[in-house]
């Protein structure tokens, strides 16, 4: 049996080319070795990051119902209004989401040249770079302003176990920055790799990237929806 | 093929090898191992319950020189019966029960079951062992930790565990270290159940449809997603508990508590919101424990009855409806902590529910048998032995399910004989059966078929001489979670019953040991064997014993038949393999 004709199977296999936790087991379908290119191997990695996505969903649901349970108990729930700065906050991450969005289209129009795709680093299209560095400079500004509110909020006497409602909003907003904590690390890595990564592997990862990022948009806005407008 | 050598090249190191390995068997095994040091860990702690259960006023010198808090003044504490009985439970479930047939077993054989290399993501794969790695050391910690270990049982039912210090021994220290535990397993869950989706989905051999998969890979399958969904809930519960720890919140405690003379100054939280937390993910979690199991049976009882799994798409179906109706019965946990009727009546329904499709496993279980030529190795006796137990501890749960009853047996003995069965013994048979199926495969030698049918006889008559009588203990009234049962009149009498079943524990453990000793002196001077001893017919059987680093080797595997063809009429042997050219059935 000739090697091309080995399936995708074998190409989600090559161990260990990339940085721990970027769910990397798909390098071979870079196409070393002669190899195609696997279309499964970018499949593998939107299903790898949707089904994490499923799990994390969990979690926040899991939250929600708590959050609508203590509520319901009533007591002392005394809801603050929302601080002002949580909507700039929030225009900074939807910044951030379009950038990395405009980052992953610059990858979206190169093909490989020749049959085979390049194997070692690609030189990145400068809008690339560019806005992928602007997606994580705006993420850094979205925690660094969640930080800030936090502060705003506690300088007024709201904290952590101030009332029910208060607590739900530093552990909701809390975990959320977390996340996205993750996906900074994400977004870090693929800046510090760029230049060494096969196009597909970039393209695979800053695309699994990307939906991380874009959820955890959606999920903010969740969040705000429940903690400031949800009755 | 030298471009083949170039894509899996086996890690030469001794740490990159056996250590920090990112291949799914040496995982496989890493996971066994650490479900082995558990579950001798959480039988040594049931050993210490069955002790003061039997002997309550009993003094040990020898134990109170060993643990001279856990022994003050002679007998043992009832705090310290407290906290060896939190941890049994809680190591059991998440160490042993999740732990060795998921991600040890599933590990090791899915990926070659679906005729892949290795799973999606192997990195993933090695920081989900180590992460568990983690987690187990934290648990380790919290049977050391200053005031003792957690005493709020392995629920760590709130108020009681969100209290801290003030509400007991054990509830400082001990019991944070318990929830950052269980915190850091549920984020290596996540990770094992991921790549195990992935991996079914995606990674496929060519020719292997869904419905030509094993049963096993149907049930870790179906086990990884309950895992996937179930886990992040426990996550959220753990976070808010441990918030009103150390946070200060009031999630989960009400005002106006007073514990140990003192008025506790939170207000207004919810215990049973827990509670709802805890078992939306405790539910889904006792058939994370049992799925696997009912597979590796499916299994093994094909193979040696030669005959092929009795209606093998309802045996699919019936794990998907066993896995979906797993999410909506949690509510029989809490019959007893307060609901509508109305609920109750609703989760009664759907717990009832789960006998059909569990039925359906059992009489084609029994189908799969009926007519075969039964080859009698010790893992087909404990595949019939997890069927057994799984019929003896499934019954009792249709009688729990119905809430007039469980009022009155919730907090008894019989529930602690009903899950232990269904949810513990019955797992560790079908964990047994699958060791001692696929040692061969894992190790390249056979086990001592000889050790391994004297250690099932005696463990078999060991678990129920240790859990039948607890039905009568349960039914005369015997409360669980208590330290000592003699206190009370009505149940003196009983106390005989309860010495009977320590001394059958203490023969049940010591009879483990003859597995131990076969499993580590076969591993080195066992039989040596060949490829397929079983004469099996799926994907691990076509490769050596043990398997190479990349599994196949050069060969790429190409499935024509379905998992369990057995004795088909008309074929030269009786078992034709899963990658036999396809003409051969008809042969």
């Amino acid at each position: 049996m000739p090697a091309a004709t080995i399936p995708a199977t074998g190409d989600l296999l090559r161990p260990g080319a990339g940085g721990p936790g970027a769910g990397d087991g798909s390098f071979g379908g870079d196409g070393d070795g002669g190899r195609r290119p696997s279309p499964r191997a970018r499949q593998t990695h939107r299903l790898g990051i949707w089904l994490g996505l499923a799990s994390v969903t969990m979690l926040f649901l899991g939250l929600t119902s708590a959050f609508i349970v203590r509520e319901k108990l009533g007591g002392e729930w005394a809801e603050f209004a929302m601080p002002p700065l949580l909507v700039v906050n929030t225009l900074v991450l939807l910044a951030s989401s379009a950038a990395l969005e405009r980052s992953k289209r610059a990858l979206a129009g190169i093909v490989p040249s020749g049959a085979r795709p390049a194997v070692s680093g690609v030189e990145v299209p400068p809008a690339y770079n560019t806005w992928l560095l602007a997606a994580v400079a705006l993420g850094l500004l979205f925690l660094v302003g969640q930080a800030v509110a936090w502060q705003q909020l506690s300088a007024r006497g709201i904290y952590l176990s101030t009332n029910p409602h208060s607590s739900f909003f530093y552990t909701l907003t809390g975990m959320h920055g977390l996340h996205l904590l993750g996906g900074l690390v994400a977004l870090g890595y693929l800046t510090a790799w760029r230049g060494r990564l096969p196009l597909l592997a970039l393209r695979r990862r800053t695309e699994a990237t990307a939906i991380y990022w874009h959820f955890m948009d959606g999920l903010w806005v969740y969040l705000l929806l429940l903690l400031f407008v949800w009755k | 093929m030298a471009g083949h050598a170039a894509v899996m090249e086996a890690p030469t190191g001794f740490i990159r090898k056996y250590i920090f390995s990112i291949d799914h068997k040496v995982i496989g095994i890493q996971y066994l191992l650490l479900a082995l040091f558990a579950v001798f860990l959480g039988m040594v702690l049931s050993a210490f319950m069955r002790l003061r259960l039997a002997w309550p006023e009993e003094k040990w010198p020898l134990l109170q020189q060993i643990f001279p808090q856990g022994f003050a003044g002679g007998p043992m504490t009832p705090e310290f019966y407290l906290a060896m009985m939190t941890m049994h439970g809680t190591i059991m479930v998440f160490f042993v029960l999740t732990t060795a047939p998921l991600s040890g077993f599933g590990n090791y054989f899915l990926p070659i079951q679906v005729g892949a290399r290795d799973m999606a993501f192997p990195i993933l794969n090695m920081l989900s062992f180590w992460i568990t790695f983690v987690a187990m050391a934290v648990m380790v910690m919290a049977l050391f930790a200053t005031g003792g270990a957690p005493i709020a049982g392995w629920t760590s039912y709130a108020p009681l565990s969100a209290l801290g210090q003030v509400a007991g021994p054990g509830l400082g220290a001990g019991q944070t270290l318990w929830i950052v535990s269980i915190a850091i397993f549920c984020v290596a869950s996540l990770l094992t159940s991921l790549n195990f989706l992935t991996t079914t989905l995606n990674l496929r051999a060519r020719g292997m449809s869904l419905l030509r998969m094993p049963l096993t890979v149907w049930a870790w399958f179906t086990t990884a997603m309950l895992a996937l969904l179930a886990f992040p809930v426990l996550l959220a519960g753990g976070i808010l508990l441990l918030l009103d720890r150390v946070g200060g919140t009031s999630f989960f405690i009400p005002g106006g508590l007073v514990v140990s003379d003192q008025l506790i100054p939170h207000q207004g939280g919810s215990p049973l919101l827990w509670q709802h937390l805890f078992w939306f993910f405790g539910h889904p979690e006792v058939y994370i424990a049992i799925l696997p199991g009912m597979g590796v049976t499916s299994h093994i009882l094909s193979t040696f009855a030669r005959k092929p799994v009795f209606a093998y798409k309802a045996m699919v179906g019936a794990i998907f409806a066993i896995g979906f109706i797993s999410y909506i019965v949690w509510g029989h946990h809490m019959f007893m902590s307060g609901m509508s009727p109305f609920s109750s009546m609703a989760f009664s329904i759907t717990t009832l529910a789960v006998g059909v499709p569990s039925a359906i496993k059992t009489f084609n279980w029994l189908a799969t048998l009926w007519g075969g030529q039964i080859r009698f190795t010790s893992s087909m006796l404990y595949a019939l032995g997890f069927v057994s137990l799984f019929v003896s501890g499934g019954v009792t749960g249709m009688l729990l399910a119905q809430p007039a009853v469980d009022v009155a047996l919730h907090d008894t003995y019989f529930v602690v004989a009903h899950f232990h069965i269904i949810m513990g013994v019955a797992a560790i048979f079908g964990i047994f059966a699958g060791l001692h199926f696929w040692f061969p495969k894992m190790f390249g030698r056979m086990m001592d078929e000889r050790l391994g049918k004297i250690h099932f006889w005696i463990t078999i008559a060991g678990v129920y001489a240790i859990f039948m009588p607890m039905h009568y203990l349960g039914v005369a009234g015997a409360l669980r979670r208590y330290a000592q049962l003699t206190e009370f009149d009505f149940l003196r009498p009983m106390q005989p019953l309860h010495q009977f079943i320590t001394v059958a524990a203490f023969v049940t453990i010591a009879a483990q040991l003859i597995f131990v000793f076969n499993f580590f002196y076969s591993m080195f001077k066992g039989k040596r064997a060949g490829a397929n001893p079983w004469e099996a017919t799926t994907l691990e059987w076509i490769i050596p014993s043990p398997p190479p680093h990349d599994n196949f080797g050069p060969i790429e595997p190409v499935v024509n038949h379905g998992p369990y063809e057995y004795s088909v009429p008309g074929a030269a042997k009786d078992h034709i393999m899963q990658t036999a050219p396809a003409e051969e059935a008809r042969r």
